[in-house]
């Protein structure tokens, strides 16, 4: 499986308050939340994102609330894939739970700008950077996350066990 | 290799004498939490499952107190989405307005938490109960809904940092200003994915509201889980408001730390944290002159019988200062009343305070306090970051209890002392 699109740059500890806001989670579907994805920090987001694009942000991504409206609202724009130098682990465990594919690469994180093209292959977790040339190793799921990735979410996971 | 308070409470619960930082286990749950954002999103996943229902209709709460007294149509409908569910599967622990209170005030109080259990919620301050010594984290609505189905979850075990608490704290330093200061100290990931396990002498001066608010903070350093160990006040606490038995665990002495910090309560300063995240901490004599526009005093942080009681204490005989809209939240039911019984929300008003129902409400930017652009905020809640409590550019200052009356009657970040208190 592989990912390939133009990336969305951020900085240290997006919350999913700026993800998605408070004020839009009276309406949790899909396709609402995503015209709101990332308002806060970046008020053309939803405009500009392009289905297969790439977020790519340094720590703690996903800090704050639980709300799992927040990887709903990024896999509903259209986005392949966050990787991050790390991640808030109720963001993580909840992107992974959804089938929202993300990846912690700290060099990664560190060599990739706003609006390079990127592809990821999740099988082997390699990340190449088509702009610059680059390439970086990502950190592989554990086998069970895989197991629970490969089922397309938890749920399924379960219903298939 | 000994085990942390942490992982003997989830090594109990996975039916293995011994789990180590880093394995992925399958722990059973002694109860699943929800409310009115979370819980419909999880219902809708449970609906997915090839399930019979809810694993255990006594081991969840749906707890409706976010966007509620349902503020508009769409929260409406939220919220009778979760209470259909709930009559459907019989749900013994289900809240909505009128018996409501925020949930993880409510939870202790009504007793379904207590020492020795594992618990998920669907909301990220499900951490709070770490302070009856029980583990507990918050989790999205899909683990939710797994939750609700087989009464299991799984877990990667976390590895840990202890805070040993030292000494009798200073004056007006309460819970807030010392989980404040810790988290002004490690950063907000600075305990990523780990338990904070509190221990030390100066436990034994920190009151439940005290401790509840610490551990409700956890996740604010982005942390698993907070804990305390449990001693008599905890003891005293639980056999008041739950008949159900509780099983105390303490850390071996040889367990495993990735660090540890001594901390000297009676050295600390009131503290705020500034925009636009809680790791942004002053002591109170840094904070310079902040004017404001808006004072909330509630939450699942500290809107506790505690924090309402410091607040009348610095409000009473005071008026809040002009073009300072204050609002003070009780948590649950319960301590409304309490503070109704013993005069307080007599004093809020009397100061030119609001007094609302228990909800969430303004700590979200829900409703009952939104701010407008450029508008400033100092809060008892516990996140100030961009846009939390309005308007992108409006601003939230985190602070204890006594912090914000102060600064209501001064209409400026201050501290109680500045009133001659």
């Amino acid at each position: 499986m592989k990912a390939f699109g133009k990336v969305h740059k951020y900085g240290d500890n997006v919350d999913t308050d700026v993800i998605i806001p408070a004020r839009y989670l009276n309406a949790p579907d899909p396709s609402e939340l995503a015209k709101h994805c990332m308002e806060d920090i970046d008020v053309d987001f939803a405009k500009n994102v392009q289905k297969g694009d790439i977020i790519v942000a340094d720590k703690n991504f996903g800090c704050g609330s639980s709300r799992e409206h927040a990887p709903i609202a990024i896999k509903a724009s259209g986005v392949s894939c966050v990787i991050a130098e790390t991640f808030a682990r109720i963001f993580y465990r909840n992107a992974i739970n959804i089938g929202l594919p993300i990846i912690e690469c700290p060099e990664a994180a560190k060599g990739i700008d706003a609006g390079d093209e990127v592809e990821i292959d999740f099988d082997s977790g390699k990340i190449y950077n088509k702009t610059k040339g680059t390439e970086f190793q990502g950190q592989a799921f554990p086998e069970f996350m895989q197991k629970i990735i490969k089922a397309e979410g938890l749920i399924n996971y379960i219903n298939n066990k | 290799m000994g085990m942390t308070m942490t992982q003997k409470i989830l090594a109990a619960h996975t039916g293995l004498s011994e789990v180590k930082a880093g394995q992925l286990i399958e722990a059973d749950l002694d109860l699943v939490l929800g409310n009115d954002v979370t819980s419909p999103v999880a219902i809708g996943e449970m609906k997915k499952m090839k399930v019979d229902g809810v694993f255990d209709k006594d081991k969840i709460a749906i707890v409706l107190d976010h966007f509620t007294p349902n503020k508009d149509i769409k929260s409406a409908e939220l919220c009778k989405c979760a209470k259909t569910f709930a009559y459907e599967n019989d749900i013994t622990n289900f809240f909505e307005t009128g018996e409501v209170g925020i949930e993880h005030a409510l939870l202790p109080e009504k007793g379904l938490v207590v020492a020795g259990d594992v618990v998920i919620g669907a909301d990220s301050h499900t951490c709070t109960y770490g302070a009856l010594g029980a583990f507990s984290t918050g989790v999205g609505s899909t683990d939710m809904a797994a939750g609700m189905a087989t009464g299991k979850a799984w877990f990667k075990v976390p590895s840990a940092i202890k805070f040993v608490l030292k000494n009798k704290p200073a004056k007006w330093i309460s819970g807030k200003d010392i989980i404040l200061h810790i988290i002004g100290m490690i950063g907000v990931d600075g305990a990523l994915y780990k338990s904070m396990e509190f221990v030390g002498d100066g436990i034994q001066y920190l009151s439940m509201d005290d401790r509840f608010a610490m551990t409700n903070m956890a996740i604010e350093a982005g942390g698993k889980n907070g804990i305390f160990p449990v001693d008599d006040l905890t003891r005293e606490y639980m056999k008041e408001h739950s008949t159900r038995e509780f099983v105390e665990y303490t850390a071996d002495e040889d367990a495993e730390y990735e660090a540890t910090y001594e901390i000297d309560l009676s050295e600390l300063k009131p503290t705020v944290a500034f925009p636009h995240l809680p790791e942004n901490t002053r002591t109170i004599d840094n904070v310079g002159e902040v004017k404001i526009d808006q004072v909330v005093i509630g939450s699942c942080t500290n809107g506790r019988i505690e924090d309402l009681r410091i607040a009348a204490k610095v409000m009473e005989g005071r008026q809040v200062a002009k073009g300072v809209r204050t609002i003070v939240i009780p948590a649950t039911q319960k301590i409304y009343l309490q503070a109704i019984e013993e005069g307080l929300v007599s004093i809020f008003i009397k100061a030119g305070a609001a007094v609302s129902t228990p909800t969430c409400g303004p700590c979200l930017g829900g409703h009952m306090g939104i701010l407008a652009k450029g508008e400033r905020a100092v809060a008892t809640t516990n996140r100030n970051f961009v846009g939390r409590m309005g308007d992108p550019e409006s601003e939230v200052y985190l602070a204890s209890p006594a912090v914000a009356a102060a600064s209501a009657i001064t209409g400026k970040i201050s501290c109680p002392c500045e009133l001659g208190l």
